[in-house]
């Protein structure tokens, strides 16, 4: 009987905990160097929303229609909206194109697969590192919004993770999807008719009730709507206690879905 | 002349890619440039093709100035560059007709035209495939496809072969090797020196951007070099002793990191010499003079490094 | 292409206009290659329409209406549709010069290959431009019929849009190719795109009067060509037009003039060595 060794055992959490830092300490790395670019973009873009919009559009509301948003005003009511967004436009970026490229180029998946490790770890490992991106762009931004008057209540804080909830949701998802594409001929269609529309019609830039009724109910199957939902009523302080714990349990579910089918996705491709 | 240059000068900045010179082209010829790469051969063509404009000198191509009739000059040329530029948004066989329709040629002969170079260079099964799959040698086929699709006078290939494998290097000198009996007007620039024995009527040898030989293969070898070349390897410690032991035995000697080459006009005779005096070889081989021999006595490099 | 100080002679515009003909091998070649991809063009105009019932009128609904400096008040919807198709023209002409274009230059390598030809830099920047052209006036169309259906088109002088947003798409595109030269990887597009074409969308009266805002940066929002974009064309469409109108032409014009001498000069730079 040859010395072997009995099969590797179930690797432990802390083990698979590894190459998931790896990844983000490389992804870390690499963003060292662009940081200002995507933190200028995710910050300078929903910060020119906020006043043009905010402070335009508010102005013209205050002469035709002024208690259309009560006390916070119109830049009351987009700031949140716009964390919301910006959240979700960060999340697809970051979901999209850098994990395709990686799978279709990188060597890192390819090293971490060669260990007893599976595809779970790079998912956690992209998904870690995209709450942080997205957490710390929500900072950011809550800081804007703070600035601006709008973020009243230190609740507004809870508005951090509801927006890293929002979207990982988004990010596990894509990953998912990305992990299926070759070129990014999908993915334009993917802005084009998934994430462009949402932009739009989430409640971002006005109250929902403001459209159709069969638009309404589609918004409230898609997950930016409850998100905004839910960051607004934190940062306003008008939480809607009635509604809030489902509009959690539709985040919390959305990102559990998206979190199976990122790991069966990426499995199935890497193992190709 | 189809082309003709007197002192033709290339220069980048303070670059000089092309040093003065001079040469033509007749026609129904296939006229080579062999040197290696980085002598000046792909800035050369560049110009004659109209897509570089010339610092100094003359340069005639087709009776015509590239200066003032770039555009004419173009309708009559066939280009296939070193390295390909096919659209890789077209098909195969929409490459071919789009490329005719910039020569305005009618899409009904663009069409004709397209089957028939289909046929010539072997790829009408692949006719409505994607650009990007294809393998090189299949690319390169289609490039020429292209070149010819204006039934130009002159058709110049840059580095036809670098890059192929064999059996495709084989096929596309049998494909210029036909495009030469049709008539055409070929002007080839390449580093390997069995290619330019086999295609090219006269040829020039480039060198840091001059012409150092011109002349038929033929020509060159009995010029520059001698009938035959006898290639002996020698272990570590007999190389060492060699100093002067091989007194005598050819007309020249060529020492190389990896072997040397004794030039004369019998190898098998020198060969025997080198026993009778007892100097022990590794291996030996006796071959015939090639241009890679011309170019080595020429500049004292080989062609590839 | 002759060198352009040629165009002013007579024989100059007679070259140039030879130079227009024969670039119609370079659409012929763009309508090839989306001949099967027709639904990628179509797409196009999902956004504005997106843009148009949601803040048009979404935002619509609450905003209600807009004061115009001549006193004039229309409702919002009316306001922000030409606008967006404005900026349907502009986004057309300068994605579709940026993107395709700098692609084509810098990694296919395609142009080379044409270069081959009797086309020279000249047909293949007025070519890129032409294809351009075509795609944002198909948006501009597409735009204008559902206004008319909206009920937003609200005068007879809104047939001029179509010629005005062609002149938009051509000044456009020409800045989008003299913009394309100078990028050298894909990165660089964040730079245009976040900080030119982003905050001009936003602050060139597409959804708001520049008016509101203090004269001195008043004067830098109404320096921009979309805001002179927007502002002919929504003359255009409600028929209120005046003396500003005829300067937002002429700003056009000039506009695309000094985008063509720099996208030509550019191109002829990176295509010519």
């Amino acid at each position: 009987m040859s010395a072997a060794t009995a099969p590797p055992a179930q690797a432990s959490f802390s083990d698979s905990l590894r190459p998931a830092t790896h990844l983000f300490h490389r992804n870390w790395l690499v963003y060292k160097r662009i940081w200002y670019r995507s933190l200028f973009f995710g910050f300078l873009q929903p910060f020119m929303f906020l006043a043009a919009m905010g402070l335009g559009v508010g102005a013209l509301l205050a002469h035709s229609n002024p208690n259309a948003f009560g006390p916070v005003g119109y830049i009351g009511f987009l700031g949140p909206g716009l964390l919301g967004s910006t959240v979700m436009q960060t999340a697809s970026f970051e979901s999209t194109y850098p994990i395709m490229n990686k799978i279709m180029w990188g060597r890192n998946y390819e090293a971490i697969l060669a260990s007893p490790l599976s595809t779970r770890n790079v998912v956690i490992g992209e998904l870690a590192w995209i709450g942080f991106r997205i957490a710390s762009i929500s900072t950011i931004f809550l800081g804007v919004l703070a600035i601006f008057g709008i973020a009243r209540s230190p609740l507004a804080l809870l508005a951090i993770p509801v927006a890293a909830l929002t979207g990982l949701g988004f990010s596990s998802w894509l990953i998912a999807f990305a992990a299926t594409q070759t070129n990014d001929i999908g993915f334009s269609w993917v802005y084009r008719l998934v994430i462009n529309p949402l932009f739009l019609f989430s409640g971002t830039f006005f109250p929902l009730t403001q459209m159709p009724q069969p638009i309404q109910v589609i918004a409230w199957l898609t997950p930016l709507f409850h998100g905004v939902e839910l960051m607004r009523g934190l940062i306003l302080g008008s939480l809607d206690l009635g509604a809030a714990p489902w509009h959690l349990a539709y985040l919390l579910s959305f990102f559990t879905i998206g979190l199976i089918l990122a790991d069966r996705s990426l499995a199935r491709r890497l193992a190709s | 002349m189809l082309v003709r240059a007197r002192a033709l000068t290339k220069r980048f900045g303070r670059f000089t890619a092309v040093d003065g010179i001079d040469f033509d082209v007749r026609p129904a010829e296939a006229f080579g440039f062999l040197g290696p790469n980085g002598a000046g051969k792909t800035s050369t063509m560049r110009m004659i093709a109209c897509a570089s404009p010339v610092t100094e000198g003359e340069l005639s191509v087709i009776g015509m100035n590239p200066a003032t009739q770039a555009r004419e000059i173009k309708a009559r040329l066939g280009v296939v560059p070193q390295t390909d530029n096919l659209d890789t948004e077209l098909t195969v066989r929409e490459n071919l007709e789009m490329y005719a329709r910039y020569f305005d040629i009618p899409g009904s002969v663009a069409r004709s035209r397209a089957d028939e170079l289909l046929e010539f260079v072997q790829l009408n099964e692949r006719a409505n495939d994607q650009v990007e799959p294809l393998s090189g040698g299949m690319k390169r086929r289609l490039t020429i496809a292209r070149a010819l699709i204006n039934e130009p006078e002159l058709v110049i290939f840059d580095e036809p072969t670098t890059g192929l494998d064999p059996q495709a290097r084989h096929l596309l000198w049998d494909r210029l090797y036909r495009l030469k009996q049709r008539g055409a007007t070929l002007i080839i620039t390449t580093h390997y020196m069995d290619e330019a024995e086999q295609l090219c009527d006269r040829l020039v040898v480039m060198d840091k951007a001059r012409i150092v030989a011109e002349g038929s293969p033929l020509e060159l070898i009995e010029r520059y070099s001698t009938r035959e070349v006898l290639e002996l390897r020698f272990g570590d410690a007999e190389r060492a002793s060699l100093d002067g032991r091989l007194e005598g035995l050819a007309e020249r000697v060529e020492v190389l990191p990896d072997r040397t080459l004794l030039y004369t006009d019998d190898g098998e005779k020198s060969l025997d010499e080198v026993h009778r005096r007892n100097i022990a070889v590794q291996s030996a081989l006796v071959r015939r003079s090639s241009l890679e021999d011309v170019f080595l006595s020429l500049t004292g490099r080989s062609l590839v490094e | 292409m002759a060198s352009l100080a040629g165009v002013t002679t007579r024989s100059g515009l007679g070259r140039a206009w030879e130079v227009v003909w024969r670039a119609r091998r370079l659409v012929e070649r763009n309508v090839m290659v989306y001949r099967h991809q027709w639904i990628v063009i179509l797409s196009g105009v999902a956004e504005p329409i997106f843009y148009l019932v949601g803040i048009g009128m979404g935002l619509g609904g609450l905003v209600r209406t807009v004061p115009l400096p001549d006193g004039h008040t229309i409702s919002y919807t009316a306001y922000v549709a030409p606008a967006l198709l404005a900026t349907a023209a502009m986004n057309g002409a300068v994605f579709e010069t940026i993107f395709n274009v700098f692609f084509k230059l810098n990694f296919r390598k395609t142009y080379d290959g044409i270069l081959a030809t009797p086309m020279g830099i000249g047909e293949i920047a007025v070519g890129e431009m032409l294809w351009a052209l075509m795609r944002a006036s198909l948006y501009a169309v597409t735009m204008l019929l559902l206004m008319a259906v909206l009920g937003l088109i609200l005068s007879p002088w809104a047939v001029l849009t179509l010629p005005v947003t062609l002149l938009v798409a051509a000044a456009f595109s020409a800045a989008g190719l003299a913009g394309t030269a100078f990028l050298r990887t894909v990165q660089d597009f964040d730079i245009p795109m976040g900080l030119i074409v982003m905050p001009m969308f936003l602050f060139s009266g597409s959804f708001f009067p520049t008016t509101g805002f203090p004269p001195p940066i008043q004067i830098f929002l109404q320096a921009t060509p979309l805001f002179h974009s927007i502002s002919l064309i929504r003359g255009l469409t409600t028929g209120l037009l005046g003396l500003e109108q005829l300067w937002d032409f002429a700003y056009l014009v000039g506009f695309f003039a000094l985008m063509m001498v720099i996208a030509m000069r550019r191109m002829e730079r990176k295509l010519i060595k």
